[in-house]
């Protein structure tokens, strides 16, 4: 429990002391925020869905929980590289608690960044149901945990940072866009409605949106089943491959 | 007698290189033993099979008495290492990096607040200690590392190459630290160096590996006489010749200094 607690307590004081990626990572989500917010606002209210800030600004929230999630997970290879993991690796404790210990962190972590875009959303304008804050931030954390782990496990693969920039493109990035996050999933044409269906994110999305705006396409319960088993399945696969990893 | 690394029939394949080829050892209990052998030798990859961080392609590996293999979190709680490349946290300080080492090693706060006073002291750090590792010298990271081996009271301390890159200074301060922990403690100490004088120095015994074979053992007096050579340094040379080797080893080389650069 210890041992959990010391890395966990390690990546909440390296985030804390690294400003600069704390705002780093939180310019993305706001220029999103106000450039979508404002450019698409009046369109929005003229076809008639209603405010768009109530409908974004979850969809932003899940943006920055999952990019800093990634993020987190992918530190790992950072450790690699400056040789700190082998300290971890030879200590007598089991892999398993050192990855979960990370991960804990790393979702805590991501949990923060989506808590200060949260209150920013309220300067913004955004008004949420006070009564779904706390499915929300079930909701949270339980993307937190998914993409950390899903983080950890491409980590646990690369010796270096040379391939993030592909992962971010190809990967995070689609994943990000036909999520819902930006814009309602309902009437899209098929291929896509389909692709939004079949990405784990559109429910973390959904989820949050639900419980914050009263908005959703799918049931709150189904997104939570969803999000659960993406979880644990990432937080074992994460585990699988950080096990396999040689010093 | 008691072993303190009792080796048998090592062997470590990277595909179809073998870096590590069929070794046998002992070192027997508050020895200190030296590693030799040129660059790419299979120094580290042995201490990494030593240490339970590399499995070996065959062979077994006993320490203090548990097999490395199988008992590997007994085996992990009974040793301390250096490693050849820098392990520290950077954003973290001097006092949190053997914080984080003793919570992960098990040891009690009542018992690793007073030790880590004590370490800290003796590598000369504790006024340095809420400084961030990142703003060290590295001759300053070294010392921290070696305190924070020694912070779970390992009965075998590994050490690869603790001297890299140190003035005489350090290099001095630190041998007398090991000696003493040896001679009070009855650590046994497992080192690899390039510098002959200084295993001559402070070896009781030592081996040569040369193409992941060790090629010679026995006490520095003992390799001396055989070689017929005046120093250390000498037999060292007739022993494993005097061609620079052109191994592999290139890329792993870059990486360590991409790392020395990065950590600046
Ligand atoms: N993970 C690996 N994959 C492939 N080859 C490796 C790997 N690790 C080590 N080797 C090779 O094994 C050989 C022994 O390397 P090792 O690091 O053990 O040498 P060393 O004796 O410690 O050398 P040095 O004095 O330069 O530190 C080298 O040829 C190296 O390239
Ligand atoms: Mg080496």
């Amino acid at each position: 429990m210890k041992t959990i607690y010391i890395l966990w307590l390690r990546q909440l004081k390296k985030y804390f002391r690294s400003k600069q990626r704390m705002f780093a990572s939180l310019a993305q989500p706001l220029l999103f925020l106000f450039a979508f917010g404002y450019g698409f606002g009046s369109v929005f209210a003229k076809a008639g869905d209603g405010n768009y800030i109530t409908f974004l600004a979850p969809g932003i929230i899940a943006m920055t929980v999952m990019f800093t999630s990634v993020f987190s997970g992918i530190e790992i290879i950072s450790d690699k590289q400056f040789g700190f993991l082998k300290e971890t690796l030879v200590a007598p404790v089991s892999r398993f608690n050192i990855m979960l210990g990370r991960t804990l962190g790393g979702a805590t972590v991501a949990c923060i960044q989506g808590v200060i875009i949260f209150l920013i959303t309220l300067v913004a304008g955004f008004h949420p149901a006070v009564s779904g804050l706390y499915m929300a931030f079930v909701f949270m954390f339980m993307l937190a945990l998914f993409f950390t782990a899903f983080g950890t496990a491409i980590a646990s693969k690369l010796d270096d940072m040379q391939g993030f920039p592909l992962i971010i493109n190809f990967l995070v990035m689609p994943l990000f866009f036909l999520s819902g996050a930006l814009f309602p999933v309902t009437g899209l044409p098929k291929v896509f409605g389909m692709l939004v269906r079949l990405n784990p994110l559109s429910y973390a999305v959904d989820g949050i949106r639900g419980s914050l705006s009263g908005v959703h396409a799918f049931s709150l319960s189904f997104d939570f089943v969803i999000l659960a088993v993406f979880a644990f399945l990432f937080l074992y696969i994460g585990a699988e491959l950080f096990k396999r990893i040689q010093a | 007698m008691t072993y303190s690394i009792e080796v048998k029939n090592v062997s470590k394949k990277f595909d179809d290189f073998v870096a590590v080829d069929n070794i046998s050892f002992t070192v027997t209990e508050g020895e200190i033993f030296a590693f030799l052998g040129p660059n790419g030798a299979g120094k580290t990859t042995s201490i990494k099979m030593l240490t339970t961080l590399l499995e070996p392609t065959s062979g077994s590996v006993i320490l203090n008495g548990f097999n490395v293999a199988l008992e590997s979190d007994q085996t992990r709680k009974s040793f301390g290492i250096v490693f050849q490349d820098p392990s520290l946290d950077n954003d973290l300080t001097a006092y949190e990096n053997m914080e984080f080492h003793a919570v992960l090693y098990g040891v009690p706060s009542s018992v690793y607040k007073p030790r880590i006073v004590e370490l800290l002291n003796l590598v000369e750090l504790w006024d340095r200690k809420d400084d961030l590792v990142k703003d060290f010298s590295g001759g300053m990271k070294r010392r921290l590392e070696i305190a924070r081996g020694l912070l779970h009271h390992p009965r075998v301390l590994f050490l690869d190459e603790p001297t890299l890159g140190l003035d005489p200074q350090t290099r001095n301060k630190i041998w007398e630290y090991i000696s003493n922990l040896n001679k009070k403690e009855h650590l046994t100490v497992f080192f690899t160096t390039h510098y002959m004088e200084e295993a001559d120095r402070v070896a009781q015994r030592v081996a040569i590996i040369d193409h992941g074979k060790i090629i010679a053992s026995g006490t520095p007096i003992q390799l001396k006489e055989k070689t017929k050579s005046a120093t250390l340094e000498d037999a060292f040379l007739a022993l494993t010749g005097t061609d620079i080797r052109a191994d592999n080893s290139a890329s792993m080389d870059g990486m360590r200094i991409r790392n020395k650069l990065w950590n600046k």
